[in-house]
């Protein structure tokens, strides 16, 4: 079968690409973007290591065809930073230790921002279930959680 | 011990490798590519235990894209008679391991490996590779595996003169258990089992090979030792090391099962047949099936004690499932049990068994969890049926320096009572429970280890530092480095890079495990700095025209050591670092040692629970854990380990298990039903580090990463009991088993 054209933005850049209709998108992100700061920690949507946006939609881009961000908007941890500057989660995650082996990070600073675009000032329960579908080994979660909240909190008070 | 003034020791510092870790730039083995890379894919056995009759490749290598097909024949025979023991592994079934001979001994066991153009092509072909079984009978439980009439994995290897799944015995004895028995008011005995656990990494197996067509083979790897992986690699594959580079790939969660190698010396010889680079990286699917959990247990516990108090003996028995082929860590379950306590009459016996289930890896503090459930639980019993607070009873009979531990050691300075008293004083220990809620506590040790470590300290042309060690860094452990590098050497820990050599550019290093990196490579960095400071000192010297001994090093600077040695203006690093070639080359020092001095880990957690009575759900309410940490150089990825290892001890004891089905298949290898925590399962956890530091390390490093995990099973456990009044004497506590239990009690058994 012929293999299929997409285009797309990918972290703000207009992309085109060539994939397999059953090509995830995970797939083309690692082996043929090279945008490998997505992982693959189970290929199946239980743990989140792949979370990307779609449209500023948190989705697993293992469970999503690569041929249907034609027309849409992804944004990966490749373009949560800012030229230099990390993102304030970013900081914070380093700062507070939030991370121990990082191979979860790049999906749980992916679905972190996502949640605090979606609400600014989450409750230590918000930020639970929110984050409920990003298996981290490493932490006990505590240090992430812990991250997020002060991160929100600065945030809003940027913000005013 | 440095009696510095400790500007970094004790700060969270930022890791040298953070950035590269949140913007998603860090390589982990499974990100890296090559050009003219091709793919290798696993043919895994379909049956949990058959006998191997014929195996034909010809359709696979005919297949289009096919440039390499792999089996047992180009991997080196270890013979089963003859040892060759490699760390704790045995090369006889670590062969048997990465692909199956003579028989296979559990589904998903490697049989074959196909390098193709695609991941695709590659598992096409590995369904064509023809095979020809005989079927054996199968047995996965350890009760079913030692029964006289089980069926026999290896038939070659013996006990009590015949043919039998248990595969290795350990036993430890101290004082007379009869005489100590005949002497107790309460003897407590309890029955225990617990499922096997899997360590649950993110980062699925995966590796990058290289070999070149003159024979010198480049690794890429996600593992807790390249210098393992090279020496297995070297081994499986007939090659000098000193042709393999193995190059440490960050590595994305190990907790013991990066300890051994699956893929990388198939994708040796796959590269080696193709020519090719090759590429392999496990599903989440084959990680759960084929790769090593810990062992499930099977354990009997009897604690006797005077009505007055005084515990006067303790036997223990553990079972531990080694799965299909022997070495389970029966030392950690036998040994850590009853390490916590003063006891002068023990009896602890480890059994290992075999059975048709993936080989178990180490798993952080590998057997002592299955030691400290049994004794811990046994524990809280006595304490009840003495009416003694069960930390109190603890603390009665807690050890300290000078106590002799019933596996061998006379403790030197350690600080467990501490653990145990900070417990009591704690506020969490005394709040108030509600309804369907209880508390718990437990205890746990870890025997910590030293072993060899290698490092260099070089200063760079300006002036800054570069540190190399020689393993990997599984969980902050180079933002510790980097701390003790710029303690001793006086700077900013920014001016500090650490970096973790390949085999290649570090000397050889053990594993990262037993709780040892940052113990045993601060003694290498310590080592390596010292000897740079000493010729810092000889080059100032030099410029000022005095003798060495009349210079010190204090706060980055070389200065005249009194008024006596002369009025010079102190040099920085930098300015002798400018100088360094007319004052005699470039400076940089290294070590290689094999040290020793590491002392055992001890910790004490409690834990409060509440039981959801229509559903069966334990949830952790609060948990706060309490350890002594030795000294914590970098206090935030010390409590990281703590909180890190209680939720996996979380997890253990409520939830995760692998269920088999009638066919002897592991019917739960992924996320969604092998049930891990996930965030909204945890509250917060309280980690208290205690510091008495090991004066046998100049840092007072005495271990981290493993103790955390070791109480935790009991500590939950005895906390359902304190809110039920029913004791789980079987893990996991899964909302099922707990419905069956609130209904019928033996079901808790
Ligand atoms: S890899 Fe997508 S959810 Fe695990
Ligand atoms: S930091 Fe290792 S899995 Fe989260």
């Amino acid at each position: 079968m012929a293999k299929l054209h997409v285009s797309t933005t990918i972290n703000g850049e207009p992309t085109e690409f060539l994939c397999e209709p059953y090509e995830t998108m995970l797939d083309v992100l690692r082996d043929g973007l090279g945008l490998t700061g997505s992982k693959e920690g189970c290929g199946s949507g239980d743990c989140g290591a792949c979370s990307i946006t779609l449209d500023n939609r948190l989705v697993c881009s293992c469970l999503m065809l690569a041929a249907e961000a034609e027309g849409h908007e992804i944004n990966t941890i490749e373009g949560m930073a800012k030229g230099e500057n990390l993102q304030p989660l970013q900081q914070k995650f380093l700062e507070m230790a939030a991370l121990q082996c990082g191979i979860c990070t790049p999906g749980m600073l992916v679905a972190a921002k996502s949640l605090l675009e979606h609400n600014p000032n989450p409750t230590e329960t918000e930020v639970r279930y929110w984050l409920a579908g990003n298996l981290c080994r490493c932490t006990g979660y505590d240090k992430i959680v812990r991250a997020v909240m002060d991160t929100a909190e600065e945030m809003r008070g940027a913000a005013q | 011990m440095n009696e510095m003034s400790n500007k970094w020791i004790g700060q969270s510092t930022i890791r040298p490798d953070g950035a590269e870790k949140v913007t998603g730039r860090a390589e982990f083995a499974a990100d890296t590519n090559m050009p003219g890379m091709i793919w290798g894919s696993v043919l895994r056995s379909p049956h949990a235990h058959a006998r191997i009759v014929s195996i034909d490749t010809s359709k696979a290598e005919a297949h289009p894209g096919v440039k390499a097909v792999v089996t047992a024949q180009d991997i080196v025979d270890f013979p089963v008679d003859t040892p060759v023991p490699l760390g704790i592994q045995d090369m006889r079934w670590m062969c048997r391991n990465i692909m199956a001979r003579e028989k296979v001994l559990f589904h998903g066991h490697p049989l074959a490996a196909v390098a193709a153009t695609s991941e695709a092509i590659a598992a096409e072909a590995c369904k064509l590779i023809e095979m020809e079984y005989e079927v054996l009978p199968w047995v996965i439980e350890i009760e079913d595996a030692i029964k006289p009439d089980a069926p026999i994995l290896h038939e070659y290897l013996e006990h009590d003169g015949k043919p039998s799944n248990i595969t290795g015995t350990l036993e430890h004895k101290l004082g007379d258990v009869e005489e100590g028995f005949a002497q107790a008011d309460v003897i407590i005995e309890r029955s225990f089992t617990t499922r096997p656990v899997h360590q649950g990494y993110i980062e699925p197996h995966a590796c990058l090979v290289s070999v070149a067509a003159d024979g010198k083979t480049t690794i890429w790897s996600s593992s807790q030792g390249q210098f393992m992986v090279r020496a297995m690699t070297a081994m499986l594959t007939d090659m000098p090391q000193s042709d393999i580079r193995a190059i440490p790939a960050e590595i994305g969660g190990g907790f013991g099962g990066k300890t051994i190698v699956y893929l990388e010396p198939v994708a040796t010889m796959l590269s080696k047949k193709s020519g090719r680079p090759v590429k392999m990286v496990m599903s989440r699917e084959d990680v759960m099936r084929a790769s090593g959990p810990t062992s499930g247990s099977m354990s009997t516990v009897k604690i006797g004690a005077t009505k007055d108090g005084q515990i006067v003996a303790a036997e223990g028995t553990f079972y531990l499932q080694a799965g299909a082929l022997p070495g389970s860590p029966i030392r950690g379950a036998a040994g850590c049990g009853f390490a916590p306590y003063n006891i002068p009459n023990v009896h602890s016996v480890g059994i290992d068994v075999v059975s048709n289930r993936s080989k178990v890896a180490a798993y952080r503090a590998p057997g002592a969890p299955i030691g400290a459930f049994a004794v811990e639980s046994v524990l809280d019993e006595v304490a009840e049926a003495l009416n003694i607070d069960p930390l109190e009873l603890r603390l009665r009979h807690a050890a300290r320096e000078g106590t002799k531990a019933a596996h061998g050691p006379t403790y030197p300075l350690i600080g467990f009572v501490e653990t145990i008293e900070a417990a009591i004083e704690h506020p969490h220990y005394k709040a108030p429970l509600g309804k369907h809620q209880g508390r718990g506590v437990a205890s746990g040790f870890w025997f910590n280890a030293g072993g060899e470590s290698s490092a260099q300290v070089n200063i760079t042309e300006d002036g800054n530092v570069v540190v190399t060690t020689g393993h990997p860094d599984i969980g902050g452990s180079r933002a510790a480095i980097a701390n003790v590098a710029a303690e001793l050497l006086g700077i900013d820990y920014r001016r500090v890079s650490v970096l973790i050599g390949d085999t290649a550019t570090v000397g050889y290093s053990n594993l990262t495990g037993g709780s040892r990196v940052l113990f045993a490579s601060a003694m290498a960095v310590t080592d390596s700095a010292g000897q740079v400071i000493t010729t810092l000192c000889e080059r100032a010297a030099k410029i000022w025209d005095i003798d060495p001994d009349a210079v010190t090093w204090e706060d980055g600077e070389a200065r005249p050591a009194g008024d006596n040695a002369g009025q010079f203006e102190p040099l920085s690093l930098a300015d002798i670092a400018a100088q360094a070639t007319q004052t005699g080359g470039p400076i940089g020092h290294g070590a290689q040692l094999n040290t020793t001095g590491a002392q055992g880990g001890f910790a004490t957690h409690i834990c409060d629970v509440e039981v959801d009575m229509d559903l069966g759900i334990v949830k952790v309410l609060r948990y706060t854990s309490f350890q002594d940490v030795g000294r914590a150089v970098h206090p935030a990825y010390v409590e990281g380990q703590m909180q890190g290892g209680v939720a996996q001890g979380i997890g253990w004891a409520l939830n995760e298990e692998y269920i088999f089905d009638k066919d002897g298949h592991v019917d739960n290898p992924g996320f969604l039903d092998y049930r891990m925590p996930v965030c909204s399962d945890l509250p917060m956890l309280d980690a208290v580090m205690i510091e008495v530091p090991n004066p046998a390390h100049p840092q007072g490093v005495r271990g981290v990463g493993e103790v955390p995990l070791v109480p935790a099973l009991a500590a939950i456990a005895n906390a359902v009991h304190n809110a039920l009044g029913l004791r789980f004497s079987s893990l996991p506590m899964s909302p099922p088993k707990v419905l069956a239990a609130l209904e019928m009690p033996e079901a808790a058994e």
